[in-house]
C-alpha cells in the first residue's frame, strides 16, 4: 500500500491569516477599491517615496498637497484655528444628524423633543451638549482664524478673494448658530431670536419684508421654527460647505498657506 | 534612503559584468585617450569644478567591479567636456523652496490637535449641560431678553443709537469694510514692523467689539440696565 508522506507540516494559525490577507489583497474587489499605490497595496514602509502616496494616492490629496513649506507646519503659526473649524463642522455634523433622528421642528412637539432626548435617550443629553458646545467653539475657532490671518498679513495678494471667501464663511457660521439658536423651542431661543430678528427687521427700506420672510409671518411661530430649521439643517450647511471647498482649494492655488513673516 | 528600482539595478549589475569582461584589452589605452591639452583647458575652465587631474585619479573610487567610476560601458573613459551651469540655459524662476511631506510632518499634527479638541469638548459637554429653559411662550417675555452672545454687542449699540443705525449700519459698514479690507490695504509687506496702523485699527475694532459684548453679557441685567455681576449676579446663558 502505497503511503503518501507529507513533508509539509500543517499550516499555522499566523499562516492561515496571511494566506487569506494575500488572497484578500490580491482580489479584484480589493484592487478597484485602492488605487494602485496606494499604501493598502503594498504595505507602507517608511521611504519617501511612501510618504508621498499616503498622500497622492488617497482622498487627503482633495486637501493637502505631498508637501507642504516647513514653516507652515509650526503650531506656533497657524494654531490650527482654520483646521480646527473645519473638524468643528464635521463634528457638529454627525452630532447634528444625530438630534435630527430625536427632533420634530414645530411649536407642539420640539421643547418636549428637546426634553425627551435628554432624560430616555441613551447618550441624548451628552451629544446635545456637545453640539451646542461645539458650536460655541466654532464661532470662536471661526473668529479666532480671522484675527490670526489678519494678523499675519494673509489677506494679501494673492490671497484677497480667499479672504473674501473667509468673511462669507464667518458670516454664515454665524447664521448657522442663530438659526440654531431656536430650535429648542425655550424662553432662551425664542426671546434671543426676537431681539435678532427685531434688529433685522430694521434693515432700510425692504425691512418688514425682510422680517416676514425669515418669520414665516408677522410673529415668530411654528412656521418660524420650520423656516430655521430647514436653513439651519439643509440649506445654510450646503451653502457653507461650497464656500469651504472653494476655501480649501484656494488655499492651495494660492500658494499654500502665507508666510513666513 | 530612495529605493532603487529592481530593473535599473539589474541593468547596472550587467553592464558592470559586460565592462569587467572586455577590461583587458581596452583600460590600459582608454586613459592616455584625452590630450594633456584638453584636460588643462578643461582645468582652467572649470573653476569651482572639481576635475580630476588625469581620469586615472577617479581610479581610486571604491568600484564594485574593479571597474573605473568614469568608465562607460564598453570601458571607454568618459570626457568632461564642459559644465553648463544651471541658470545660462534654463530660467530658474524661483528659489526651492525648504518643504516637509505632509504625511506624517502636517497630518499628525492635525490628528492631535482634533483628538485634543474632541476630548475637550466630551469632556466639557460631559460635564457642563446646555440650557434649556421653560417651552417657549410668546406670551411671557424674561427679563432681561439677550441675543445670543456674539449679537450682543449690536445689542449694546442699540441702547445708544437707533435700531436702523445700530442693527444694519454699522454691522453692515463693518462687514463691508471687512471684505475690503485686501482691496484697501495696499502695503506689500506683512512684517509686523511695517503694519503698525493697519494692525492698531484692526485691535482697535476687535477690542470695541469684544467689549461691547463683554458688556452686554455680563452687565446688562433687568430692562437691560446696566449692573455688576459681583453685586447683583450674573444675566446670562450661553
Amino acid at each position: 500500500m502505497a503511503k503518501t508522506i507529507d513533508d509539509q507540516p500543517t499550516p499555522t494559525l499566523k499562516d492561515r491569516v496571511s494566506k487569506i490577507g494575500e488572497q484578500v489583497q490580491g482580489s479584484q474587489a480589493w484592487n478597484s477599491i485602492f488605487r494602485p499605490g496606494s499604501i493598502f497595496r503594498k504595505g507602507y514602509t517608511d521611504s519617501p517615496r511612501n510618504r508621498s502616496y499616503v498622500i497622492m494616492n488617497s482622498v487627503l490629496y482633495h486637501l493637502h498637497p505631498v508637501k507642504v513649506k516647513r514653516h507652515a507646519v509650526k503650531v506656533s503659526y497657524t494654531l490650527c484655528l482654520g483646521g480646527l473649524s473645519f473638524f468643528l463642522f464635521i463634528l457638529l455634523t454627525v452630532t447634528g444628524i444625530f438630534l435630527m433622528f430625536f427632533y420634530r421642528p414645530t411649536a407642539a412637539n420640539a421643547w418636549q423633543d428637546i426634553q425627551t432626548l435628554q432624560t430616555s435617550v441613551t447618550f441624548g443629553l451628552l451629544v446635545r451638549n456637545m453640539h451646542r458646545w461645539g458650536a460655541h467653539l466654532m464661532v470662536l475657532t471661526v473668529f479666532l482664524h480671522m484675527a490670526r490671518v489678519f494678523y499675519h498679513g494673509a489677506y494679501k495678494p494673492p490671497r484677497e478673494f480667499n479672504w473674501v471667501i473667509g468673511v462669507i464663511l464667518l458670516t454664515l457660521t454665524l447664521l448657522l448658530s442663530f438659526t440654531g439658536y431656536l430650535l429648542p423651542w425655550d424662553q432662551l431661543a425664542l426671546w434671543a431670536v426676537a431681539v435678532g430678528t427685531n434688529m433685522m427687521g430694521y434693515t432700510p427700506v425692504f425691512g418688514s419684508q425682510v422680517r416676514f420672510v425669515l418669520l414665516g409671518g408677522v410673529e415668530i411661530g411654528s412656521e418660524t421654527l420650520l423656516r430655521w430649521y430647514v436653513l439651519h439643517v439643509i440649506m445654510l450647511p450646503f451653502v457653507i460647505v461650497i464656500f469651504m471647498a472653494i476655501h480649501f482649494w484656494r488655499v492651495r492655488k494660492d500658494g499654500g498657506i502665507s508666510g513666513p513673516l | 534612503m530612495t529605493e532603487i528600482p529592481e530593473h535599473l539595478l539589474k541593468r547596472a549589475q550587467a553592464a558592470r559584468e559586460k565592462a569587467a569582461g572586455g577590461d583587458d584589452a581596452t583600460s590600459g589605452a582608454g586613459n592616455d585617450r584625452i590630450s594633456d591639452q584638453l584636460l588643462d583647458r578643461t582645468k582652467a575652465a572649470g573653476a569651482g569644478v572639481a576635475v580630476a587631474d588625469r581620469p586615472t585619479a577617479v581610479v581610486a573610487a571604491p568600484a564594485a567591479g574593479g571597474v573605473p567610476i568614469g568608465a562607460g560601458p564598453g570601458g571607454h573613459t568618459q570626457r568632461l567636456l564642459t559644465v553648463v551651469k544651471s541658470g545660462s540655459i534654463q530660467e530658474v524662476k524661483a528659489a526651492p523652496v525648504d518643504k516637509v511631506h505632509t504625511w506624517p510632518h502636517l497630518l499628525a499634527i492635525e490628528f492631535v490637535a482634533s483628538l485634543a479638541c474632541l476630548a475637550f469638548l466630551f469632556i466639557f459637554s460631559w460635564f457642563v449641560n446646555a440650557p434649556l429653559l421653560q417651552a417657549a411662550n410668546v406670551n411671557q417675555t424674561p427679563n432681561p431678553s439677550k441675543a445670543p452672545w456674539y449679537f450682543l454687542g449690536l445689542q449694546e449699540l442699540l441702547t445708544m443709537f437707533h435700531p436702523m443705525i445700530a442693527g444694519v449700519t454699522l454691522p453692515g459698514m463693518g462687514l463691508i469694510a471687512l471684505i475690503l479690507a485686501p482691496y484697501l490695504d495696499k502695503n506689500p509687506s506683512n512684517k509686523p514692523e511695517d503694519r503698525k496702523f493697519i494692525t492698531s485699527l484692526m485691535t482697535v475694532h476687535l477690542m470695541f467689539w469684544a467689549v461691547l459684548v463683554m458688556i452686554g453679557s455680563f452687565f446688562r441685567g433687568p430692562g437691560f440696565n446696566f449692573v455688576f455681576p459681583w453685586r447683583d449676579g450674573i444675566f446670562f446663558e450661553l
